[in-house]
């Protein structure tokens, strides 16, 4: 019995990669990634997922063999009787210890780009999150969000491409996070405090703005476009509203 | 359940008349074995609510907004047998709160550590047998608000497990957040009084009353998690019960302790302010991310004992062991902030958590290359406990695995809250802790209840479970690399999730195969509580104290004061006769020789 259930065992890490192995192909992958630092995460991702797989792939294996082996029914030998090795334990605390901090190390750059190195910048407008919709708001005339003349819209956030954009996020009511997954961005709004983010996207069309994190029963349904569009096409949008809204008031 | 426990009183000399001498033997019980069965069968009838919780989710993920086979016209009679968006909220949160406060804390900690602590030290009680017994029956008042707050205003908590401020703080913001929370945190607070009272028995009993010549480098592994278990539990506790204190303050006397000003919620002002969300999610990982290993940790312990029983070798590395899961509860303390790298906390610190969370990867690493080694060179027999011992080292080098992207800050960023999380939180747990859990019901039984389960419907049981297993969540981790959101009652109308919706209904097939394969295991278990072969004291041929007391031991456990010469994994060792070499055992030397008892341990 003991090789049908090192068998089963073995289907681990067999289906294990061919599922990371096939998912790609059939798109269900990481969506497109449409920003500037991207790639950064998309690498560290793919960097884990390869070190990852490598030490996976290899203890599935390693149990697997001592499985087959020695399983009681074949194994003639007598029982190694062993209370440990320590050279084996140094090596096997130095070499993950070392690795583990390698990565940890390897990823501090990619996070103080994205959530440190903030840059000195006007914001470009301001998305308030609230059961269940984005309230967005860009500055007027004056350049300034606050005030009177701001442009206000609803779930539909435009940006213009390949410039960088400084976002404030606030919340009104409780915990809601701002999610672009095509963009790699994530921020959880949180009420009695502005946070920054910033970003480039690259790429022109819409995307969806995802609430990460439980926000009440219409969770599910707090969703928001995102519009990326040339720098024309952005004055174009903003000038329509902000005439739109005066003809409003 | 009266039928088992007259079995496990088969030697008992406690007095016998009217309904009083009744309740004390029986239900208010002062023997660590019987309240370790209670445990064991409160806890496991909570498996079935939270598992049946569970495919409830998984049904709305499959076909969202379709009436529910079967039981859907009679729960949810008012939406014509769907599932409501208010409901798959509560669905989830109670998910998460019954699996981890009703079954995997209390099956460890209650049922295992109370059966199994006295035993395997060779005492004949917990230190504080009434204490014990106050631990047991202080889940109860949770077990009722919990059950209840399904049926009040609004019905059940619904702010996700973590229950973060406002949404579950302010009543306005959720209908779960009406009498539901305020039940759901008086239910947390009596969990945390019984869990507490349970450490503090536990931590005296291991230092206090162990059999002479039992040190405590000669405990089993088992013993050794459940001790560090009942130190994280003692430090890390407090914390949660305190804000759960303070978050029942803000919602009932409106102090705004996690409340900020000017909160607009529902189109109405919230009435208190001046507080800081952040605050509840600090207070409330400080103790959730050690609970995580309150709910590994004895399983390790378990796991450990029964590689070696069934590889007839000793455990590989014993103080490295030992020295890990110090390592673990230690670095455990420090690496809370790894569930706040979105959360708005300043990202300087998350770099921090980054680098204390990586660290505390090693001990974990250095205890699977050990449980590797243990089964090395040794002579496996393929029975279910060992099956299940095996399948958590296998799927823990999973759960293990995947929580290095978490850990990567960056990496976060993408897959935070998506379900990449939900399908590495189940591999440490589920295919982790459960699967250890079933693997010590499996073995243990006989010591419980005198009989042996039957091992053919046990591998079948196994072999499902397994199967099933990974299929409904090794698939997660590719949902949460399509960006794929947990929490959600229907993602499919974002363009971005709408393709993954066939394999979420795989993935819920293989949830409903895998809830079906527990029938097998349900059914296997109670024939066996009362038809299954009796066994002896030793049916597994082990070292450990326990099985050198009677199958089921009588009140006081074993027949005399054991003595204990050597630690618990002497198998195949050269000095002895047999390929096993009981810890009570003397050395041969002195066979036959009456011979001075050693030293007291401590």
């Amino acid at each position: 019995m003991g090789k049908f259930w090192t068998l089963l065992f073995l289907l681990v890490p067999i289906l294990g990669v061919l599922c990371f192995a096939l998912a790609p192909g059939m798109n269900y992958w990481l969506p497109e990634d449409i920003s500037e630092h991207g790639h950064q995460i998309d690498h560290l991702f793919m960097f884990c997922l390869v070190l990852t797989g490598v030490v996976f792939v290899a203890t599935e294996a390693v149990l697997c063999w001592f499985m087959w082996k020695y399983d009681a029914q074949h194994n003639k030998e007598a029982v190694k009787y062993s209370h440990g090795s320590h050279n084996l334990e140094v090596i096997w605390t130095i070499v993950p210890a070392a690795t583990l901090l390698f990565i940890a190390i390897y990823q501090m750059n990619a996070w103080a780009d994205v959530k440190i190195r903030e840059p000195d910048m006007p914001a470009t407008v301001e998305v308030t999150g609230r059961q269940f919709e984005w309230r967005i708001r860009y500055p007027g005339p004056d350049g300034q969000i606050g005030t009177l003349d701001d442009i206000h819209t609803v779930n539909d956030l435009h940006i213009p491409v390949n410039e960088q954009i400084l976002l404030n996020l606030k919340s009104m009511d409780v915990l809601h996070d701002f999610f672009v997954p095509h963009l790699r961005i994530k921020q959880d709004a949180v009420p009695g405090n502005t946070i920054p983010m910033w970003f480039t996207a690259r790429k022109n069309g819409t995307y969806d703005i995802v609430c990460a994190e439980l926000c009440g029963w219409g969770h599910y349904k707090m969703k928001g476009r995102l519009t990326v569009e040339s720098a024309e096409d952005y004055k174009a949008w903003l000038d329509k509203l902000a005439q739109d809204q005066k003809a409003t008031q | 359940m009266s039928t088992t426990v007259a079995g496990s009183h088969a030697h008992s000399h406690a007095p016998s008349q009217g309904i009083g001498a009744f309740l004390r033997t029986y239900v208010f019980s002062l023997d660590h074995k019987v309240i370790g069965i209670q445990f064991l069968f409160s806890t496991l009838l909570w498996f079935v609510v939270g598992g049946l919780l569970a495919l409830a989710v998984r049904w709305q993920l499959a076909w969202p907004w379709s009436d529910m086979p079967i039981v859907g016209r009679m729960l949810f009679s008012a939406q014509g047998g769907q599932i409501s968006p208010e409901f798959y909220t509560m669905l989830f949160t109670m998910h998460a709160t019954v699996m981890i406060f009703f079954v995997i804390i209390p099956i460890l900690a209650g049922a295992f550590g109370n059966f199994l602590i006295p035993l395997m030290i060779g005492a004949d009680d917990m230190a504080f047998p009434t204490l014990n017994m106050l631990s047991y029956w202080f889940m109860w008042p949770a077990f009722v608000a919990m059950t209840m707050s399904f049926f009040v205003a609004g019905g059940a908590s619904a702010g996700g497990w973590t229950n973060y401020p406002p949404l579950s703080t302010v009543q306005s913001a959720s209908p779960g957040s009406h009498t539901g929370q305020t039940l759901w945190l008086i239910g947390l607070t009596f969990v945390g009084v019984s869990s507490m009272m349970g450490s503090v028995n536990y931590m005296t009993t291991i230092i206090q009353m162990r059999a002479p010549g039992m040190t405590m480098f000669r405990l089993p592994m088992t013993i050794w998690g459940m001790f560090i278990t009942a130190v994280l539990q003692a430090f890390a506790l407090p914390v949660l019960t305190a804000a759960g204190f303070m978050q029942l303050c803000d919602r009932l006397l409106g102090t705004g302790f996690f409340i900020p000003e000017g909160l607009y919620v529902n189109g109405a002002e919230a009435q208190a302010g001046g507080g800081q969300p952040l605050l509840w999610q600090h207070l409330f990982w400080f103790y959730s991310h050690p609970a995580v290993y309150i709910m590994i940790l004895p399983a390790m312990g378990i796991v450990s004992d029964i590689l070696t029983v069934f590889s007839r070798k000793p455990l590989f590395g014993y103080k490295p062991m030992i020295y890990s899961i110090s390592g673990i509860a230690g670095l455990g303390f420090i690496v809370w902030g790894h569930h706040m790298f979105m959360s708005g906390m300043n990202p300087a610190l998350g770099m921090t958590f980054m680098v204390s969370t990586m660290m505390i990867a090693l001990p974990s690493a250095i205890k699977t290359f050990n449980w590797l080694g243990t089964i090395w060179g040794g002579k496996i027999t393929y029975n279910t406990p060992m099956l299940f011992a095996l399948s958590f080292v296998s799927m823990f080098i999973i759960g293990g695995l995947s929580g290095i992207f978490m850990a990567a800050t960056p990496v976060d960023i993408f897959i935070h809250d998506t379900y990449f999380i939900v399908g590495h939180i189940h591999y440490v747990l589920f295919g982790g802790t459960a699967f250890a859990v079933f693997g010590a019901i499996y073995y243990w039984f006989p010591k419980m209840f005198g009989r042996m389960m039957n091992d053919s419907w046990g591998k079948a049981h196994f072999f499902f479970s397994f199967i099933f297993f990974n299929g409904t969540f090794f698939t997660m981790h590719i949902l949460g690399t399509g960006g794929f959101p947990r929490r959600y009652a229907d993602p499919y109308h974002f363009e971005t999730f709408k393709h993954l919706q066939s394999m979420n209904q795989f993935m819920t097939i293989c949830a409903l195969g895998m809830g079906a394969a527990q029938i097998i295991f349900a059914v296997n278990f109670f024939y066996s509580l009362f038809f299954g072969p009796r066994c002896g004291r030793n049916p597994w041929r082990a070292n450990s104290l326990e099985w050198s007391a009677p199958s089921p031991p009588g009140h006081g456990n074993f027949d005399s004061q054991p003595i204990v010469y050597r630690g618990p994994y002497e198998y195949n060792n050269p000095e002895a006769d047999d390929d096993y070499y009981p810890q009570t055992t003397p050395p041969p030397a002195t066979h036959g020789q009456s011979q001075p008892a050693p030293a007291l341990a401590h």
